[in-house]
């Protein structure tokens, strides 16, 4: 569903990952590791199509996949429903779909208070629960356990756990055991770009100055 | 994308959303510029059409920012980018919240305002007029600025720098409207100009801006 072939990314105009290839087929799960600044969110966004390679090829079919980043996106003023309601208008996956999130996360409690009254894990248990109104099959996540709870962390487990069974894939940055056994773990340390004069990536910053 | 334009409109409606800053702005303005300008009749009718003008303009300055920067503070404008919805449809929808809630109010309050600054009555359905087709214009190019804009710290500053050349042929081609107006003179030229500003701002600009978007969040 999801292949990535000798694949380049920069952040800031600095090289940070290359050679980086891998496969991510239905029912698949892949966890990113490695140091914070080796380029997982980078990583994310450049699938997201959000910012274009260095080099290499991402292979993926078109709006197959959902991004969700640190931030979760939310509407302060509005309600847990209508920040739900409005992604799910945009998603084009209706009323149902709003009603299945809420229970899957567990927000029927909070339907009605406006979000900028949630805790932090609270907030984020809404922002996950925007996934299952994409409707794609590729989830690509971004620190996805933060600032959740235990108990919060095996509701998302078991959200992505239904969201393979489906037939979906995910790819998911994080630095905790999310207690999904089927997860393969990418570490993307050894994947680190070396200097261009070792014959590294070349960034755009310096491609500037070639 | 009505998703995204009653999702605006509601969030400009709740608390702190920054519907009726402009037309407070405006309301203002138009009131304390008697007060500085002095009572005499005359000379109040003879700036209006520049002072109404003017107003708006500045009016539609003050919420800019907001269009895009709210958005992409809290993550939301990522996450429409990699939506189904086009980018650029996306940014015509909130060019025009953003005239709903600013220009719209404009074009309603305006012949009364018209009224304390002794605008001829000649002049008032034009003054309605050249507001109706100026003001998308200027929620337009203002959603561009924003565009460029968005993701810097207290961009306003260069967001109004870049905005304000833009938006000088629309108040051109609007005060003279009104001017013309009052005077009763012929205006079919700044009325034609005037829409032809707007129509192409309307046109190009949604696909300037959304490039604009997706160069500023890589």
């Amino acid at each position: 569903m999801l292949e990535v072939r000798d694949l380049a990314i920069a952040r800031g105009g600095i090289a940070v990952l290359e050679r980086l290839s891998f496969r991510v087929g239905p029912g698949q799960a892949l966890v990113l590791r490695g140091p914070n600044g080796c380029g997982k969110t980078t990583l994310l966004r450049t699938l997201s199509g959000l910012q274009p390679p260095l080099d290499g090829q991402v292979t993926l079919a078109a709006d197959s996949l959902a991004y969700a980043s640190h931030a979760d996106g939310l509407k302060p003023t509005l309600s847990v429903t209508e920040n739900l309601m409005f992604w799910a208008a945009v998603f084009g996956t209706g009323r149902a779909a709003v009603e299945t999130a809420t229970d899957r996360m567990n927000l029927r409690p909070l339907a009605a208070r406006a979000a900028q009254n949630l805790s932090a894990g609270q907030k984020r248990r809404l922002g996950l629960a925007r996934m299952m109104l994409t409707g794609r099959p590729v989830w690509a996540l971004d620190e996805p356990t933060v600032s959740l709870d235990a108990a919060s962390v095996a509701l998302f487990a078991a959200m992505v756990r239904a969201h393979l069974e489906n037939g979906g894939a995910a790819v998911i940055a994080t630095h905790i055991d999310l207690g999904l056994a089927e997860a393969e773990i990418l570490d993307l340390a050894p994947f680190k770009a070396r200097p261009p004069s070792q014959g590294g990536s070349k960034g755009a910053f310096d491609e500037a100055f070639a | 994308m009505l998703a995204l334009l009653t999702r605006d409109l509601r969030l400009a409606v709740r608390a702190g959303g920054g519907f009726g800053l402009g037309l407070g702005f405006f309301l203002i303005l138009c009131v304390l510029v008697p007060l500085g300008v002095g009572p005499e009749g005359g000379r109040l009718a003879s700036i209006a059409p520049g002072i109404l003008w003017v107003g708006a303009m500045l009016a539609c300055l003050l919420s800019l920012d907001r269009i895009f920067a709210l958005d992409w503070e809290d993550g939301s404008l990522d996450l429409l980018a990699t939506a189904p919805l086009p980018l650029e449809g996306a940014v015509a929808m909130k060019a025009l919240a953003h005239w709903i809630v600013t220009g719209l109010p404009l074009v309603i309050a305006a012949p009364v305002l018209g009224v304390l600054l002794h605008l001829p009555v000649a002049a008032q359905p034009w003054l309605v007029v050249s507001l109706l087709l100026g003001t998308p214009a200027l929620s337009v190019i203002g959603a561009f600025g924003a565009a460029l804009t968005v993701g810097l710290r207290r961009g306003g500053l260069l967001l109004s720098l870049l905005v304000l050349p833009l938006y000088v042929p629309t108040l051109i081609f609007g005060a003279e409207i009104v001017r013309r107006g009052a005077e009763g003179m012929a205006l079919a030229t700044p009325l034609l100009l005037l829409t032809g500003v707007s129509l192409g701002s309307v046109a190009l600009l949604p696909l300037a801006a959304a490039a604009a978007l997706r160069i500023n969040l890589r």
